[in-house]
């Protein structure tokens, strides 16, 4: 009879019990969006700091560049007035110049700081990498020894050029080209932490053990495919070509770029850019979560003057659209579902309660031949429930088709960590930005393209990219039920005790 | 059947009360047909309230077969109206969404019988009021004679002691009024229950065997 009772209940006003489940639907809907998106860029920024501090890192240790200190930064090219080759009409030099140092606002250390944090309790390994950045440029611009020609107009000097001379755009005979990558120096010998523990060989081989003092370089695979080189051919470091030996790829995700374009053994790094015995980084396992704390706490005590960041720091520091896609999911998405939610239960209450209304002789009838209350409010209470698990199975299948949207949307993310290094993916430093940047430079007569040239590398910091991808967990789906449920009991409570309330009377009296 | 000793019932609303019942004794004998009569306001209804369990009176006592209702807890209340007391309403009270079958078994719910059971008591009860024909049917698909002839299965399929009828021919017209009136007759002689009725309609307070009148919240006998 209760089942009965309730089907016919719940046909007879359909349109209601559609619109009780609708509303609830699309709050449950939304919140297995909310809930299975969060998780999804939470995975993505895993994946991020996976990329770029490697798998098992639980501390790094870095240290900043203090300001006017020297070190950090792309230096400046300087072309003097008689560098390059002339052409052939005489009016502009052929220049190709290629530095190599710290990235902007890092500073290196001794390597001793790898041994310091290897003796920590705790520690289960470590290792240190040296990260820097390849900026190499290479094109003809105006020859300035022409524009100090006294044949000129006096007022074309070296140094005051206009747009007469070089527009912003390069135009007046500037025509060059300017490559960035990052490089990374890592001991082939210490392969347990590190950036190289979450890339896998695309091509060729990794960096090995005997490679620890030879010219040679693994690329990142994207990296490689922009810059057009393979394994066989050789990559220009600073001074040196070394030979590419092999690919990597990200094994975090697909189109994931790993953390630097040009991995190199670390005494290799260090000899080219003059950085002997000097790291960036030191990347610290720890032997279990609950002592990474007091792991980073002794190593800054035993390096008073280094960084360090635990996991959950640099969680924090993950930057770009994925911190933007994380608060918003966090704050909005939160706040939309909460409401949502409040309302979708607001309009089951409301609708349960004024079916009590309109029912107010049926359910005093029942009470009047001899239902008892509990069973009454079971009734109402029942049907409710119901209503709440219709609405809730509408919403999970409307959540699943939503977030299966998502998915199949392909939306990328970026992130970048900004903790202490930049990581260049493919097309780093390739932007355009940096060519007009550094066409200003130019232009502005020989020896001024030092200060555009900051602009070009923090454009030019190029972020992971990475691939939204929000599970649905049983566990949300559990939610989902639940909470529509609760929201169908809380209706049913609400209605209940209204019913409850009937007094047999009614039924007598009540007319209509 | 019934003792009733002071019964008195007031209303109050706000700083209004109305002594719908004033210190009324009364005794209806076991299967006793009681016609009850009187000006609307009078307070037939309260009475029948009083009777039924459905109310609870402001003094007094109403003894059903020897159990004060007045004194009984919630739970026993609900119980003695499932189990003894049958009612039979003036605007049939049906439950719209269930047919008239499930309707009549709806008064079989509370004492717990099993589903078969109940199926078959419930096509007994509607055979006997003439409609085992129409037991899929739902109330908006019958007649205001046929629903009343439903809610006295209803009513009697539990086998109750009294049966409580509050102007049960009211809304229905003359033909189909002498038919209820008649069913209820042969049921009461058939079965020996006490039935007591409230009825504006002299005609069938004629056919009672007892006729009450009631006016200002006193009973008299006619
Ligand atoms: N719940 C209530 N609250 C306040 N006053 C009430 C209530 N129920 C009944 N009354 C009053 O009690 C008096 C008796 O009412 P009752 O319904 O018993 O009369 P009745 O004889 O059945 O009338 P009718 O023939 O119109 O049905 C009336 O004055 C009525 O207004
Ligand atoms: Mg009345």
């Amino acid at each position: 009879m209760f089942i009965t009772y309730l089907r016919r209940e719940l046909r007879h006003r359909r349109k209601q019990t559609a619109v009780v489940a609708a509303g609830l639907a699309v709050a449950i809907a939304l919140v297995m969006v909310v809930s299975s998106v969060a998780a999804g860029v939470r995975d993505a920024q895993a994946s991020v700091l996976e990329s770029v501090y490697g798998v098992g890192t639980d501390v790094t240790v870095t240290q900043t560049a203090e300001p006017g200190a020297d070190g950090g930064g792309p230096g400046r090219f300087d072309f003097g007035a008689q560098d390059g080759e002339s052409s052939d009409d005489g009016a502009t030099r052929e220049l190709s110049q290629s530095q190599l140092g710290l990235a902007r606002g890092t500073a290196s250390f001794d390597a001793a700081a790898l041994d310091t944090v290897a003796g920590v309790d705790h520690v289960t390994d470590a290792a240190a990498t040296l990260t820097l950045e390849s900026t190499s440029f290479s094109g003809e611009m105006p020859d300035p020894s022409q524009a100090t020609d006294p044949g000129q107009a006096p007022t074309a000097g070296t140094g005051t050029a206009d747009g007469a001379d070089g527009g912003p755009d390069g135009a007046g005979g500037s025509s060059f080209q300017v490559d960035r990558f990052t490089v990374t120096g890592v001991d082939p010998a210490a392969d347990a932490v590190g950036p190289l523990t979450t890339v896998e060989v695309a091509d060729g081989r990794g960096l090995e053990a005997a490679d620890s003092d030879a010219q040679v370089a693994v690329l990142d695979a994207q990296y490689a495919a922009q810059a057009d080189l393979a394994v066989g051919d050789t990559v220009t470091v600073g001074d040196a070509d070394l030979e590419v030996v092999g690919t990597v790829t990200s094994s975090s995700g697909e189109g994931v770029a790993t953390s630097a374009d040009v991995y190199v053994p670390l005494a290799v790094a260090q000899a080219l850019a003059d950085l002997d015995g000097q790291v960036t980084d030191v990347y610290v396992a720890v032997d279990s979560a609950s002592n990474v704390d007091a792991v980073a706490a002794a190593v800054e005590t035993a390096l008073p003057d280094a960084t360090v960041s635990t996991q959950s720091d640099l969680a924090g520091d993950v930057t770009g659209s994925l911190s933007t896609a994380s608060s918003l999911v966090q704050k909005l998405g939160t706040a939309l579902s909460v409401v949502v939610l409040l309302a979708a239960f607001g309009l089951a209450v409301l609708f349960t309660v004024s079916g009590v209304n309109r029912r107010t002789r049926e359910l005093g009838t029942l009470k009047a031949i001899g239902w008892p209350r509990r069973r009454v409010v079971g009734q109402i209470a029942g049907e409710s429930a119901v209503q709440g698990l219709l609405g809730g199975v509408a919403g999970i299948v409307l959540g699943g088709v939503a977030v299966l949207a998502i998915n199949l949307a392909g939306i990328t993310l970026s992130g970048s960590s900004g903790g202490g290094f930049t990581f260049g993916g493919p097309g780093a430093g390739g932007a355009p930005g940096g060519t007009d940047a550094a066409a200003q430079g130019a232009a502005a007569g020989p020896g001024g393209g030092g200060g555009p040239f900051g602009g070009a590398a923090e454009a030019a910091q190029q972020a992971v990219d990475v691939v939204l991808h929000a599970p649905v967990t049983p566990w949300v789906v559990a939610a989902a039920v639940g909470l529509a449920l609760l929201g169908g009991l809380v209706a049913g409570v609400v209605g209940g005790s209204r019913a409850a309330r009937l007094r047999p009377a009614e039924a007598l009296r009540s007319l209509a | 059947m019934y003792q009733i000793e002071g019964l008195t019932k007031t209303y109050t609303q706000g700083k209004r009360t109305v002594h719908a019942l004033q210190d009324v004794d009364l005794t209806i004998a076991d299967g006793e047909l009681v016609a009850i009569q009187g000006p609307t306001g009078g307070g037939k209804s309260t009475l029948l309230q009083m009777l039924g369990g459905l109310d609870r009176p402001t003094s007094g006592r109403v003894r059903l077969a020897g159990d004060d209702l007045a004194a009984m807890d919630d739970a026993r209340l609900t119980r003695a109206r499932a189990d003894r007391i049958g009612f039979v309403f003036q605007h049939f009270n049906l439950i719209p969404t269930l047919t008239a079958q499930e309707n009549v078994e709806t008064a079989l719910v509370p004492a717990g019988t099993p589903a078969d059971e109940r199926a078959r008591r419930a096509q007994a009860a509607l055979a006997q009021v003439g409609l085992a024909e129409r037991a899929g049917h739902l109330p908006g698909e019958l007649s205001g004679g046929q629903q009343q002839r439903v809610a006295i299965a209803r009513a009697l399929v539990k086998e109750p002691a009294v049966l409580l009828a509050d102007e049960p021919t009211g809304n229905l017209d003359e033909a189909t009024r002498d038919d209820i009136v008649g069913l209820l007759e042969g049921l009461w002689t058939q079965r020996g229950l006490t039935v007591v009725m409230v009825t504006h309609d002299s005609v069938v307070a004629r056919r009672a065997q007892r006729r009450l009148r009631i006016a200002g919240g006193r009973v008299s006998e006619v």
